[in-house]
């Protein structure tokens, strides 16, 4: 026991006293917290439209000043030709064209058919579908107000939907991803700094002299696990209230259940970290797998783009990925108020799989040469 | 059988079909300073780090301290000190802080970390550098402490591993006091070289060839039997 | 000269004599490409939900068969009663619940006016948007399809250009490609030249007669022939394994990847010219720079929606404007007239980078 304080001390000290490491600790997750929390919004705004109006009458005008009245939407130029529109999404500069075609005023006017043609550019599939369900919506509610104000139809909509948003009815894309991203933060810290760890001792060869020592094995990784243990837990407490305090993000659920789970999360990261740190021999070669397995972590994590939406395989793939069940876990917790036995499979997974890994790295770490 | 600090029989290490040590049998005794000699390459290393318990053998036995180098592996790091070719200490940490946390590592108690850290200081009279970092000491002076720190823990014998290897000669000399006053309180000194000039600084030498231990004794007795002037003298009639 | 193609050839054998680094950084950005290529999409395909059946009549039953059979859902649960529907979120696994409301067949032929609550898991703002659209969708669908509602007098009809399956690829394989690119090649040089450094065989070489903007080029001209290899792969695997169309020119695409590749190596080195050690070098080119280049350069989220302070952060990303520039050339054949903007602004950025990079390191090394 007394050997792992001792160990817990040298690395707090040799942690604080790298000059770097201070602000990338202690500074740098925060601003990035702060900041990129903004970033992650799916919303999409300022939809650049051009309006190909061939029916040049008062009500093409009025629907294209609908248009222009909305919020998603600039209007950035109204013209006659089709050819114009075209180019211009050739060049960028616009995103859709609506083209309203000759007799449409006359048309709606005799209640007759007429049909509008919307042009896309559909490069960003989502922007592209958004932009058009928009679109649909202001034509949809521009014939009804049309209708109406000349007494053509009574409306009743056959089904009356009504959408409730749970959880979240401000639909604040900031309630989901600040703690997101706050897990993020704290795995990569923790990642990065326990795979760092052991293979640093390698290269600079100080290994070479505690492996003569009388030191254990799970000593010795205990030892450098606790530092980062506290250092982690501390950035999860700093950023959670960072998403408290000013993001305003509620918390639902127990604050005992979050600890617990994110002591066992790093404890598993941890192990990550080490293990990678045990089967290499450079600094460097740590790096480009703990980034490695960063990047894919992140990226698979359900954070960003739902989980759902993967092909199967890579669904699968998924449930390898500790992040996806952090989220997961924060979400529900934080924000659904889900009680332990909603998440206790998640925390058993997780559990296990931190027991595994730091079998591992100890079986991997060798105090042989 | 009881001042005899190592026993090894025949021991050997086999890296596939390379033999790195090749049957080497000898002992040493408590309170000697034991030279151990040879080219690069020739297994020193090797057989250091069989007798320290961190590479098993391949082979025979060998017990250090009365514990068996494969079997007993952590009751014999106890007992042992060990300062290697790479630098030791951490950079990063003051002396004193490097101190502490072998001291720690070795399960001194506090009392007696602040006594051996007094002491240690005292001896190599560093008052004035003990709070800086070790990365700004220089290297003469790290090589010393880093053999003060080895032996922080008063083990039965400590290893040392080309410990003057890249020193300049005023540091050497001062660096084998060092082993001298060791040597008087009792501690068993295994050292590594290929400074031939230092083998007369040792009480016996052995000398190993392309992993065969090829001539064990004291100076005198190795220069009387290869009729040689020197050590160089006699490296070069047996590495023939 | 002799001796700087010498000090290049050198540079070579350093790199390619450690295998196990070297399969790394080949190996690395082909699965990643593929991996994300084929995972980061937005389009969902059956997502689980929740039904509360309250009408349990003919009508609903239709209704409940088309949303089933529509492909985008999948019906994990029956519930029997309100209280169910908590329960069923916060075990975290279906994204909406439907209630359909009671008398529904009833009320929707006579009265024209049925009752169904959407209610989503909004704890994910984005899903629960898309999904609750596509239900919508299904359930107006179901109203013309029964007869209830006449079709509108104003149909819109819809074409996507460029895109006309509408495939996430199309938006996200690019930025993927992008991504990867940039923080290989800016984590490679920045590593390596930091730990020469730390070595101190960079200041051995500092007093060779080669002068030193000379030795920095040569430790580059390995990575950008590496980065290069490696965007081409990741190019090919775009064109073949994700099938991106190529309408526009290779010259003018392969220009602008060697423009931002060098953009992406001066980063590096700027990052080992203001790090002492390895490790610093690794924290900022690790933390610093994965979720803020990922997150700010348009890749997932749309810029447009950022606030403003972060759409103008988001223009000093090299990355953000390469996104563009590899789109409109390959999706829509762009020439350089279109992208001149975009280029310059690389080529700007990339400028003012490589200034400050002589800058910090002259400062070392004087």
């Amino acid at each position: 026991m007394q050997r792992i304080i001792y160990i817990v001390q040298k690395e707090f000290k040799q942690i604080f006293r790298n000059r770097m490491m201070k602000p990338m600790l202690f500074i740098m997750p925060f601003v990035q917290l702060a900041v990129l929390s903004y970033t992650a919004d799916f919303t999409v705004k300022d939809i650049r439209i051009y309006v190909q109006d061939q029916d040049m009458s008062p009500l093409s005008a009025k629907l294209t000043s609908k248009i222009k009245a909305s919020d998603n939407f600039t209007l950035k130029d109204v013209s006659y030709t089709y050819d114009e529109g075209f180019n211009k999404i050739q060049d960028n500069e616009i995103d859709v064209i609506l083209s309203i075609p000759e007799h449409f005023s006359r048309n709606l006017n005799a209640n007759r058919k007429t049909e509008l043609f919307i042009t896309a550019d559909a490069i960003n599939s989502t922007k592209a579908g958004i932009s058009i369900n928009y679109l649909q919506n202001i034509i949809h509610d521009f014939q009804i107000e049309e209708a109406q104000s000349k007494g053509l139809i009574e409306i009743k909509p056959g089904i009356n939907t009504i959408k409730r948003d749970w959880y979240n009815p401000g639909l604040d894309y900031k309630f989901f991803m600040v703690p997101g991203i706050l897990v993020l933060l704290v795995t990569m810290l923790a990642l990065f700094l326990s795979g760092m760890n052991i293979v640093r001792e390698k290269e600079v060869g100080t290994i070479e002299q505690l492996n003569v020592t009388p030191i254990r094995k799970y000593q010795f990784i205990i030892g450098k696990l606790l530092p980062f243990l506290i250092i982690g837990v501390f950035e999860f407490t700093v950023g959670l209230a960072v998403a408290l305090l000013w993001f305003k993000v509620p918390f639902l659920g127990s604050v005992g259940v979050i600890y617990m789970f994110t002591i066992v999360y790093l404890i598993l990261v941890l192990g990550i970290g080490m293990f990678i740190s045990t089967i290499t021999d450079t600094q460097q070669q740590a790096l480009f797998l703990a980034w490695f397995f960063s990047v894919i972590f992140i990226l698979m994590s359900g954070l960003f783009t739902p989980i759902e939406s993967m092909p199967q395989w890579a669904q699968d793939l998924t449930l390898l990925n500790p992040i996806r069940y952090y989220v997961e876990v924060i979400r529900l917790v934080m924000l659904k108020g889900s009680s332990f036995a909603s998440i206790k499979v998640n925390f058993l997974v997780i559990t296990l799989s931190a027991i595994i890994i730091n079998m591992l790295a100890i079986r991997n770490y060798k105090k042989t040469a | 059988m009881d001042n005899k600090v190592i026993v090894a029989k025949d021991l050997t290490k086999k890296f596939g079909n390379f033999t790195a040590v090749d049957h080497i049998t000898f002992d040493v005794k408590q309170g000697e300073i034991f030279g151990f000699l040879g080219a690069n390459g020739a297994g020193k290393t090797t057989a250091i780090k069989m007798l320290t318990g961190i590479l098993s053998s391949t082979s025979g036995i060998a017990k250090v301290a009365g514990y068996d180098i494969n079997k007993e592996r952590n009751e014999l790091k106890k007992n042992i000190g060990y300062m290697s070719q790479k630098f030791s200490l951490y950079e990063d940490l003051t002396l004193k802080e490097n101190i502490r946390f072998y001291g720690g590592i070795y399960g001194l108690t506090k009392k007696q970390i602040v006594t051996k850290t007094g002491e240690l200081i005292e001896r190599l009279r560093l008052s004035h550098i003990e709070n800086t970092l070790i990365s700004e000491i220089p290297l003469g002076w790290k090589q010393k402490i880093a053999f003060s720190v080895a032996i922080l823990h008063h083990p039965k014998i400590v290893f040392l591993d080309e410990p003057t290897s890249g020193v300049d000669p005023i540091t050497r000399r001062q660096f084998w006091n060092l082993i001298y006053e060791a040597a008087e309180d009792g501690i068993t000194v295994f050292v590594t070289t290929h400074y031939m000039d230092e083998a007369e600084y040792c009480d016996r030498i052995s000398m190993m060839v392309q992993g065969k231990m090829k001539a064990i004794g004291s100076l005198h007795e190795l220069l009387e039997k290869y009729n040689a002037k020197d050590m160089d003298e006699v490296f070069l009639k047996l590495a023939r | 000269m002799k001796s700087f193609r010498a000090f290049v050839i050198k540079e070579f054998k350093h790199i390619f004599r450690d295998v196990r680094t070297l399969v790394i950084l080949f190996g690395m950005p082909i699965v990643l490409v593929v991996l994300f290529g084929f995972a980061i999409t937005t389009e969902i395909n059956n997502a689980k939900i929740a039904v509360l059946d309250l009408a349990h009549d003919n009508y609903s039953h239709r209704l409940l068969d088309k949303i089933s059979s529509s492909g985008y859902f999948n019906i994990a649960d029956d519930l029997q009663s309100y209280s169910e529907i908590e329960k069923s979120f916060s075990q975290g696994d279906i994204k909406l619940a439907v209630v359909i409301g009671e008398n529904f067949g009833k009320k929707m032929i006579n009265e024209k006016d049925a009752d169904i609550q959407i209610i989503t898991d909004a704890s994910d703002p984005n899903t629960a948007n898309i999904v609750s659209g596509y239900l919508t969708a299904v359930i107006q669908a179901f109203t013309l399809e029964t007869g209830v509602v006449k079709p509108p007098k104003v149909t819109v009809k819809s074409q996507m250009l460029y895109n006309p399956e509408n495939k996430s690829v199309f938006m996200f394989v690019p930025g993927v490609m992008t991504i990867i690119l940039m923080l290989v090649s800016a984590m490679m040089t920045s590593i390596t030249i930091a730990k020469e450094k730390e070595l101190g065989t960079m200041e051995i070489l500092l007093v060779s007669p080669l002068k030193p903007y000379v030795i920095i080029i040569g430790k580059i001209i390995p990575y950008l022939f590496l980065s290069l290899i490696n965007a081409i792969t990741i190019l090919l695997l775009g064109l073949f394994v994700f099938q991106i169309p190529m309408h526009g020119d290779y010259l003018l695409l392969l220009s602008e990847v060697f423009l931002f590749i060098v953009s992406s190596l001066i980063l590096g080195l700027l990052i080992s010219a203001i790090s002492d050690t390895q490790q610093a070098a690794m924290l900022i080119s690790m933390l610093g720079l994965m979720l803020p280049t990922i997150l700010l350069s348009g890749f997932i989220f749309p810029i447009s929606s950022m606030p403003e302070i972060l759409q103008y952060l988001s223009d000093t990303l090299p990355a953000k404007w390469f996104i563009i520039i590899i789109k409109s050339i390959m999706l829509k054949g762009a020439g350089i007239k279109v992208i001149a903007f975009e280029t310059a602004f690389i080529a700007i950025i990339t400028l003012i980078l490589g200034i400050l990079t002589v800058k910090k390191f002259k400062i070392r090394l004087e």
